[in-house]
């Protein structure tokens, strides 16, 4: 029975409350391929980013106006209220997206493939601690990242560095070739513009190769060049810049016109061509498969990622083009997966596995965004494109434990009755160390015993 | 679980409050207290103190060249005008700055600069364990206690020298009886056994110094110099300073950072009080950042930066620099400020003079895969 523990929590999101253990854990977890949902209901009716480029627009414009026509009269910002704030509608659909991701992965038919959009959503990570994210993180994950996580990791690759969340969170957006239209008009009117090389940067030590994997510092400034002109339209006062609306748009008055160098291969493209034929390539290269089979086994296969695993994921990425599919087949096929140490839970994984666990179908917007931030993970505020950290010691502190259990027994005032002996046995089929079993069955009371339940051992982990 | 407080905090963080730090501590018996500030992001050094006297500075950095006004602390340099606090302490002869430093690191990526930088490996992901864990067993009666005051420990404290670990936290309190049947639940569970019996320890002594709960600049200063005076108090103590990655929009949102950083420093010189004397600051970050502006107002990666160290027994009013140059050819790979000062070699010949440890020992200590020579006079005798 504990390989359908292993699936349930390892893999899944944990067990649900009223749920069958799965007879069968290898077929339960292929099966969610076909029942998983690319864009359900909840989710298409968020709004879209091409609606979020154009409320930040309006709320960076309105914030200037306010402080122009503070500055004229010679005064401070006046004291706004919070409702009129310009960023606060960009705040309100972060709360909302934020909630819908809750409560998908709390009610889905698919926990395994929910959990592979949060770990891609991870490695290409943007974090709302700049305001431009903000409103767009959601749209983000949403609709780079979800469409694409039973697809090619070329177009997810692609996907994601052409949404105007990452263009924006990591500068591309502003990126100007010197050589460029623009940048020739400027140069000759003495305004400096040209490269910003972080996304060129972070795609190839974070998103595809991997840090140290042999590129160099020409190889960043090469690919630099080569995307100027991923921009986003509907933002820039410039009309040049304006582009046709608000979304992805890729700028030609930007680009730097020329051939590239990347990793010694010679790109003579022009235009967009050149940036994707450099992706495309990238995605396809034998350090990116590494790469990423090291960050999966390390998700799925303990915090020292057993070099089996590594090897069996790296052969089924290249044997198969980057066929995601294949790649997540190879990992449920793989003995390590069901054999290594558990993983520490992070904030994320135990605040849903203790929720699905008592039955919670749906969480207030507002818990949601509290509880997330007490706990020290902010949904999509890691802080840096590296995203979360996927080790133990970032998560397993002394005061994040005492959080957690403070936390557990929040959850298990509100759950109603429920026989936490039973569903012990449900969640962790076959795997209830006994321990837990005799605190459980000596619990003061029902909800203490519930309690217990979510702040046990076996809850930590996965 | 929810309260008008946390909901305040959390538009408090969303509307850009640049500086929410972190803290973690360590205690020991001695009366001598290190506060490590890491400045994560790679602070650009040449906008803090600003080489406003060497020829290329101007044309390098443009617009970003004109600081709006500043402190100038000799015919080279001149600081920031968001650091007025710590042009203060330069006057009055209690900060130092060490220019064109680095760790050993010379590649360009943030995380593994700062896992360098807080290890004191020579490469990325050497070793475990970080400086400020091996320091506490340099230091006199080594069963010091070591605290984390973040959820979790950042690298440089992580080590053999036990480190528990405490944020300020709106949660609501959990009820004793419960509390006390967890601590059972986890007595044989090695991992959850030990995190809880730090967490509960913790706890009572931190009850009572986390009534403005510790946010902000100032707050934070103010927390971290609560919990180092007293008995009890912590002698190691970490600052975690997020937000320092100036691609873009740099002139304003460095201002910001600054005047955080200047904020927190001069909160923790007030509430040491007397205790400043018996204090040393050190700032650093993972590396500088690169010596011309780039196309968005910002600075990309570069090598050489800047830090600097203050308090009572610092041997301050001085800038340390073997000043490279910026022209062309003295940038190293023709784009970055040129390190000339080790790092290790600033912070091994500090910690060595504050501490009164053997400089050598302290290094081969700190720094066991390799060390500089420790740089000696920067603590006064």
């Amino acid at each position: 029975m504990r390989d359908s523990s292993i699936a349930l929590n390892r893999f899944g999101l944990g067990g649900r409350k009223g749920e069958a253990p799965p007879a069968d854990p290898k077929r339960w977890l292929l099966d969610q391929f076909g029942r998983f949902e690319p864009r359900p209901a909840a989710v298409t009716a968020l709004p879209g980013s091409s609606t979020l480029v154009t409320m930040f627009r309006d709320a960076r414009d309105n914030q200037r106006d306010a402080k122009r026509e503070a500055d004229a009269a010679g005064g401070q910002m006046p004291d706004i209220a919070p409702e009129l704030r310009p960023y606060r509608a960009l705040r309100d659909a972060y709360g909302q997206a934020a909630a819908v991701r809750t409560n998908l992965a709390l009610t889905t038919p698919a926990p395994f493939v929910e959990r592979l959009i949060h770990f891609w959503a991870n490695h290409f990570a943007v974090s709302i601690d700049k305001l431009v994210t903000l409103g767009l993180a959601g749209a983000f994950e949403f609709e780079a990242i979800r469409p694409n996580v039973l697809g090619k990791f070329s177009d997810l690759l692609l996907a994601v560095e052409r949404h105007p969340a990452m263009l924006l969170y990591l500068d591309q957006a502003q990126s100007v070739g010197p050589d460029s239209m623009l940048g020739q008009i400027a140069a000759r009117r003495g305004n400096k513009r040209g490269l910003n090389e972080n996304l060129a940067r972070e795609i190839l030590e974070l998103h595809t190769l991997g840090v140290r994997s042999g590129y160099g510092q020409e190889d960043v400034t090469e690919l630099a060049r080569a995307l100027t002109g991923w921009s986003v339209g509907g933002l820039a006062q410039q009309p040049l810049l304006r582009g046709p609306g608000p979304g992805y748009w890729f700028a030609a008055p930007i680009h730097q016109p020329g051939d590239r160098t990347v990793l010694g291969k010679r790109y003579g493209q022009s235009g967009e061509a050149q940036g994707e034929a450099i992706l495309r390539d990238l995605a396809a290269h034998p350090a990116t498969a590494r790469h990423i089979a090291t960050k999966l086994a390390r998700h799925f296969g303990g915090d020292e990622p057993p070099a089996a695993l590594v090897t069996r994921l790296e052969q089924a990425f290249l044997k198969s083009g980057g066929d995601l599919p294949t790649v997540y087949r190879a990992l449920i096929e793989a003995p390590e997966a069901w054999s290594g140490p558990a993983k520490f839970r992070t904030p994320w994984d135990w605040t849903l596995a203790a929720l699905r666990a008592v039955g919670t179908q749906q969480l207030p917007a507002l818990m949601n965004a509290s509880t997330f931030n007490q706990l020290g993970q902010p949904i999509w505020r890691p802080g840096s494109p590296a995203g979360w950290d996927d080790t133990a010691p970032s998560w397993a502190g002394p005061d994040a434990l005492y959080r957690r259990v403070e936390v557990a027994e929040r959850i298990a005032a509100r759950a109603g009755p429920l026989d936490a002996r039973t569903l012990a046995e449900q969640l962790f089929p076959g795997a209830l160390s006994e321990p837990s079993r005799k605190a459980l069955a000596g619990a003061e009371s029902p909800t203490q015993a519930l309690a217990l339940l979510l702040a046990s051992p076996e809850m930590m982990r996965r | 679980m929810i309260d008008r407080r946390s909901l305040l905090t959390r538009s408090a963080l969303l509307s850009g409050a640049l500086f929410a730090p972190r803290l973690a501590w360590a205690a020991a018996p001695t009366e001598r207290r290190l506060v490590f500030v890491i400045q994560r992001g790679a602070a650009d050094g040449l906008a803090t103190l600003a080489p406003t006297g060497d020829p290329a500075y101007a044309s390098l950095r443009g617009e970003l060249a004109d600081l709006g006004g500043g402190t100038k602390l000799d015919g080279l340099f001149t600081l920031h005008p968001a650091l007025t606090q710590l042009a203060a302490r330069y006057q009055a002869g209690d900060a130092l700055f060490v220019h064109a430093t680095a760790s050993p690191y010379r590649d360009r990526s943030h995380f593994d600069g700062q896992n360098v930088l807080e290890t004191g490996g020579k490469l990325p992901y050497d070793r475990d364990d970080g400086w400020m864990n091996r320091l506490i067993g340099l230091l006199p009666g080594s069963d010091a206690k070591a605290l984390a005051l973040s959820p979790a420990i950042p690298t440089a404290l992580r080590g053999p020298a036990t480190v528990s670990s405490y944020a300020p936290t709106n949660l609501p309190d959990a009820s004793a009886e419960f509390l006390q049947r967890v601590g059972r639940l986890y007595a044989e569970d090695p991992q959850l056994h030990g995190l809880w019996s730090e967490a509960v320890q913790t706890r009572a002594m931190a009850i009572t110094v986390a009534e403005d709960n510790g946010r902000g600049a100032a707050a934070a200063g103010k927390l971290a110099a609560s919990l180092m005076t007293g008995p009890e108090g912590a002698r190691l103590v970490m600052v975690e300073s997020n937000g320092w990655d100036t691609h873009a929009g740099q002139r304003g949102r460095l201002a910001n950072q600054l005047g955080g950083l200047d904020a927190m420093l001069g909160a923790l010189r007030d509430g040491l009080g007397a205790a400043w004397a018996n204090t040393l600051v050190i700032v650093a970050t993972e590396f500088g950042r690169t010596a011309a502006a780039n196309g968005t107002g910002g600075t990309d990666h570069g090598t050489g930066g800047l830090a600097f160290m203050l308090g009572g027994r610092v041997k301050g009013g001085r800038v340390l620099a073997d000043w490279p140059g910026l022209s062309p050819s003295a940038l190293y790979e023709g784009r970055d400020l040129k390190p000339t000062t080790p790092l290790d070699a600033v912070l091994s010949g500090a910690l060595a003079g504050h501490f009164g440890l053997d400089p050598a020992l302290t290094a081969r200590t700190l720094f066991p895969s390799g060390a500089s020579k420790p740089l000696e006079g920067l603590i006064r005798a």
